[in-house]
């Protein structure tokens, strides 16, 4: 196997063992995206340069004698939500297309100290809302499983650059399940951390009660590894939590004997492909086969979960993205004549479709007469699907289900009906809304060859648990993994 | 009908988004497809339920009363449409 | 008819800290523009806030101060709004649940105490610059003052006349400046004022149709546009016509308010929680902890002076109104024992030189031991009362000791009755008119004789030996 297929924790044993280089490794990575990303499209941003640099850096050090850590010399492609001192930060938006942030965003910080190497920016759906990376004002990036099909998003550039081997790890940004469906998309491992694990500053926001950064990685291991490099309290988030970080790796124990998973029958409903309901069968009994006890249970408020969700995502996000104004560091339109029309025609022309409508919708859902209506209501919805949550974990370790109700559509097929859009991240919605941590695995494939993937959810910060049955279940059905079969 | 084009308009005033005719048609038809999704929420009787504003229950956290270092005048307009090398410069803003 | 006059004062402090209220630039006052500024303040895409405590230990003085509540439970909401000078186009405030509710600030009113409720007081955070460059066709942002501290407190309508509007904010500054909590100087902006004013015919229980007024930039400037603003609805009612809600700009030359119709396209602040921020709670044990750093404030310093010192009710109100005039005061009895005449020296001649060089007692060369010394000095007869004012001011001007101006000056009083004698010898000798009129019973010709003779040693002669020298030897 080529060096850029393989993952982190491989590359460090050869790191270690000092049979490549950081160079080397990075060199290759590059090599690959040469051959590829031409068709894929992961990246908005490359850093070649900066990497190799780091990359001769970190090689130096190693000579010298320094101890190589996990993810030292390793390439990691970062979504383009995050910001990156003297690296454009675009969101993927026109507002922001030429945006060089001053300032690094708390995570790089951590990753610089873990010494990985930075490839690149990776695509997302315009400022991270969508679930198909199709709302980009730099193109759609395509599923390297089927270039016609989506990678899922808003993080499909960070998971397409993986599943490409475009890179060796990434971060993504999750609000709905902006890491767990392009995840399952592509076939590859997405965690999104508990609300609070990870510092969300510098991640340019979305909404900002729902947001947080997490690992895309090729297998569960790396994505363990990541989580100690940015996990963590951070002085500059107050809504970061001042708790105890474990060592994830501790975590990656192949048993589940006795672990009781809970399976909410609501998740396997309407609207979900046969595909992927006998998918989850097939995982509740890998799961029971392994020593786990499966049982239905019901988490009665997910069907208010999508309603909940686009009320307060889009009502936060309208006030998030109020700042870009055109006054300070984005996008100005030339024509305006007086103050009024610089914001309108800034905003209008630096905002796509997507962006536009959601900031309408959370407008509205803020404004004088409705808050009580939508904004509030949602919030009190919020806490009842919360409760569902607390309630279901007295009893039960991990909540299983797919990550999405489908596997990847086809580009475009989507993309003119919004709603239809917002329903089918209803697997993921209600984890975001309860704030727990929650991962997505390989689960199998369909009849077309597209990945299926499922999502197990756990305890407010107890990623562990969930790490170790994703581990468990991902060494059970090593054997039958694939790649993606995009040739270079 | 939930929003008329009317509040569409407003609403895109209060956002500072120019939307043009077509465009207005077009969200009025799509926030009401939204919004008639949305009210779903509205079977359910939240009477005395805490709204959650916040997942974690955090309270009181402070930062020391302590000046540090400011941001270099180079990055403060590394970005600017339009400065003067001291300010950021917009359209004259009109006092009553 | 006559009508009753309804106002309500919404005033904003700038606290003191060191530093910002969501992030860690400097609070300094000035500053080249866009110097004292980073992504947080900026509103950088990306950034957080992260509270200052001592904002909220700040907040929590000025309210205790006020005789307020402080909420148990208090949160931070964020008001959405455009504005070139408010870079997240939302201001962080606090809506619903501010940390301080239900106080009140006693003041006097024609002898007499009256109790203006405060309703709350809340946190927020400032906005930047507008430079308006005249004739560009452009505005200029300066972000300096984004997330400077502030607090807004905000009365009850419980003001009948401009004058106890005036009285109010004068109260107001002096205990936000006895608990330092902010410098209080309305030139620098750190503390504004905007009111709501309404008529209403005598007798009325229903306030009238009110109007906001802005931009008064100074405590006259508030007397002068809320009693511009009587006169102005006083004539709209008397005429029969109806006064307009609005927003009403006061133009301090011109001495009009103007409406600032126009610029007031209906407001949605769409407030709603910060995600950002946590909430506050805050505990008995904390309450006590800021209690206890309290200063003696205006009202129970008044009347310690009054009771202790002795002073005239006039006098302590007139010292204590001041945070800087008590202190001066209470150093300087340090020093000297007799308050009155402390305090006729402090509203004399000190308040007289701050007034004429537009100075704050702080930036005052003289120190309070200083005029106590200079005090003692009168008494003992080294210098007259009035050659006392001619050292004060070089004291004011040069902030030298009493005893080295007079040293330098020459200005020792003559009380040699020897050197005086001689001298009063030769006026006598030198005005035999005056002396001839003093014999025929003019009593007046003396006051003429001693002038000579103040004359004669530049003011420096004893006056009492003067006296009884010019009686003995005429």
């Amino acid at each position: 196997m080529k060096l850029n297929e393989l993952t982190a924790h491989e590359l460090h044993e050869k790191l270690v063992g000092k049979e490549v280089s950081a160079t080397e490794i990075t060199k290759t990575v590059y090599e690959r995206i040469d051959a590829v990303e031409g068709k894929v499209n992961s990246y908005v941003t490359l850093t070649r340069e900066q990497a190799i640099a780091q990359a001769n850096e970190i090689d130096h050090r190693i000579k010298n004698g320094e101890t190589v850590t996990p993810l030292m010399g390793i390439p990691i492609a970062i979504k383009d939500n995050m910001c990156t001192d003297g690296v454009k930060t675009t969101c993927s938006s026109k507002m922001l297309a030429d945006f060089v942030s001053p300032y690094n965003a708390t995570v790089m910080n951590k990753l610089n100290t873990a010494g990985t190497v930075m490839i690149g920016k990776t695509n997302l759906d315009e400022f991270a809302m969508g679930g198909s990376t199709e709302t980009s004002y730099f193109g759609t990036t395509h599923n390297p499983w089927d270039l016609e099909r989506v990678p899922g998003g808003s993080s499909g550039g960070s998971a397409a650059a993986i599943a490409a081997d475009e890179a060796i790890i990434s971060l993504g940004s999750d609000t709905g399940g902006s890491i767990r469906q392009p995840a399952s998309f592509c076939g590859i491992v997405g965690l999104k951390p508990t609300y609070g694990r990870v510092s969300r500053y510098g991640l340019v926001a979305f909404a900002s009660s729902l947001d947080q950064i997490g690992p895309i990685t090729k297998d569960v291991t790396d994505a363990a590894l990541v989580m100690n490099a940015i996990s963590g309290h951070d002085a500059m988030d107050s809504t970061s939590a001042n708790v105890d970080v474990p060592d994830f790796t501790k975590a990656l124990i192949p048993d589940v004997k006795g672990m009781k998973i809970g399976v909410p029958k609501e998740y396997l409903g309407e609207g979900v492909d046969q595909e992927v309901a006998d998918n989850i069968q097939q995982s509740i009994k890998q799961f029971e086969a392994m020593g786990a006890k499966c049982e239905e249970i019901s988490l009665p408020n997910t069907e208010y979960a999508v309603s909940v969700y686009y009320i307060i995502a889009p009502a936060e996000a309208s006030s998030n993205l109020a700042r870009f104004d055109g006054v300070r560091y984005t996008y100005r339109a030339e024509d305006a004549n007086d103050l009024m029309e610089l914001y309108c025609k800034s905003r209008s022309q630096g905002f796509g479709p997507e962006v536009k409508r959601r900031i309408m919708i959370g407008t509205y859902a803020l404004s004088s007469g409705y808050y009580d209506a939508y904004y509030k209501k949602a919030q009190q919805v919020r806490t009842l699907i919360k409760q569902d949550f607390e309630k279901a974990f007295e009893t039960y370790d991990v909540i299983l289900s797919p990550t999405s109700p489908s596997a990847a559509f086809k580009i475009g097929e989507k993309a003119s009906d919004p709603l239809s859009m917002y329903l089918s991240d209803i697997c993921t919605i209600p984890v975001n809304l309860a704030g727990i941590p929650s991962i997505s695995i390989p689960g199998g494939y369909n009849a077309a060859g597209m990945p299926i993937g499922i999502q197990l959810m756990g305890k407010a910060f107890d990623e562990n648990t969930i790490l170790r049955a994703a581990y468990a279940f991902e060494q059970n059905i090593k054997d039958t993994l694939k790649r993606a079969p995009l040739k270079g | 009908m939930i929003i008329s084009k009317n509040d569409v308009e407003h609403v895109a005033k209060l956002a500072r988004l120019e939307v043009s005719e077509e465009e207005k048609e077009e969200l009025t038809g799509q926030l009401n497809n939204i919004l008639d999704y949305v009210s779903k929420m509205n079977k359910i009787d939240t009477n005395n339920i805490k709204p959650t504003s916040h997942v974690l229950h955090l309270k009181n956290v402070f930062r020391e009363d302590v000046a540090k270092e400011n941001l270099n005048r180079e990055k403060v307009f590394l970005n600017a449409p339009e400065h003067d090398g001291e300010h950021f410069i917009v359209p004259q803003v009109i006092e009553s | 008819m006559e009508y009753g006059i309804v106002i309500g004062l919404e005033v904003h402090a700038e606290l003191k800290t060191k530093s910002k209220i969501f992030c860690g630039c400097s609070n300094e006052f000035g500053g080249q523009p866009n110097t004292h500024v980073c992504p947080i303040c900026l509103g950088m895409p990306g950034v957080l806030p992260v509270l200052n405590k001592s904002v909220l230990e700040f907040a929590m003085k000025a309210g205790m101060a006020i005789n307020c509540e402080i909420s148990r439970y208090s949160k931070f909401d964020r008001k959405n709004y455009f504005y070139p000078d408010l870079p997240k186009a939302y201001q962080i405030s606090q809506f619903d649940l501010p940390i301080c509710k239900d106080g009140y600030i006693d003041i006097d009113v024609e002898g007499e105490t009256k109790r203006i409720r405060v309703n709350r007081i809340h946190m927020e955070e400032d906005a930047g610059k507008l430079v308006h460059t005249e004739g560009y066709g452009s505005s200029a942002v300066d972000v300096n003052r984004c997330g400077v501290p502030l607090i807004e407190i905000v009365s009850e309508a419980d003001m009948r006349s401009p004058q106890e509007a005036y009285e109010y904010l004068t109260k107001l500054k002096s205990i936000l400046e006895y608990t330092e909590v902010s410098d209080c100087k309305m030139q620098e902006g750190s503390l504004r004022c905007d009111a709501n004013i309404s008529l209403r015919p005598k007798g009325q229980e229903e306030f009238g149709i009110r109007a906001e007024l802005k931009n008064m930039n100074s405590f006259k400037g508030v007397l002068k546009g809320l009693e511009y603003e009587v006169k102005r609805q006083t004539e709209i009612l008397e005429s029969g016509g109806e006064v307009v809600q609005e927003t009403r700009r006061w133009d301090d030359e011109k001495g009009v308010t103007s409406s600032m119709r126009g610029k007031e396209e209906a407001h949605d602040y769409r407030y709603f929680p910060d995600p950002d921020l946590v909430p506050i709670e805050v505990d008995e044990e904390w309450i006590q902890r800021i209690k206890d750093e309290l200063p003696e404030l205006p009202d129970v310093r008044k009347k310690r002076l009054i009771e202790e010192d002795g002073l005239p009710e006039y006098d302590a109100g007139v010292i204590t109104a001041s945070k800087g005039l008590a202190v001066f005061y209470d150093e300087c009895m340090k020093g000297y024992h007799n308050s009155k005449v402390v305090s006729n020296w402090i509203m004399g001649e000190l308040s007289m030189y701050l007034n004429e060089n537009n100075m704050e007692i702080d930036e005052c060369k003289i120190a309070p031991a200083q005029l106590a010394e200079m005090l003692k000095l009168i008494d003992n007869g080294t210098i007259s009362g009035k050659i006392a004012k001619t050292v004060f001011a070089e004291m004011f001007a040069s902030g030298k000791d009493p005893e080295v101006i007079i040293k330098e000056k020459g200005l020792v009083q003559i009380s040699d009755e020897g050197e005086l004698a001689k001298i009063v010898e030769e006026v006598i000798a030198n005005n035999p008119k005056s002396v001839e009129d003093y014999h025929n019973g003019k009593e007046k010709a003396v006051g003429f004789l001693v002038g000579q003779i103040m004359k004669a040693t530049r003011g420096k002669a004893n006056p009492a030996l003067v006296n009884k020298l010019l009686k003995e030897k005429m």
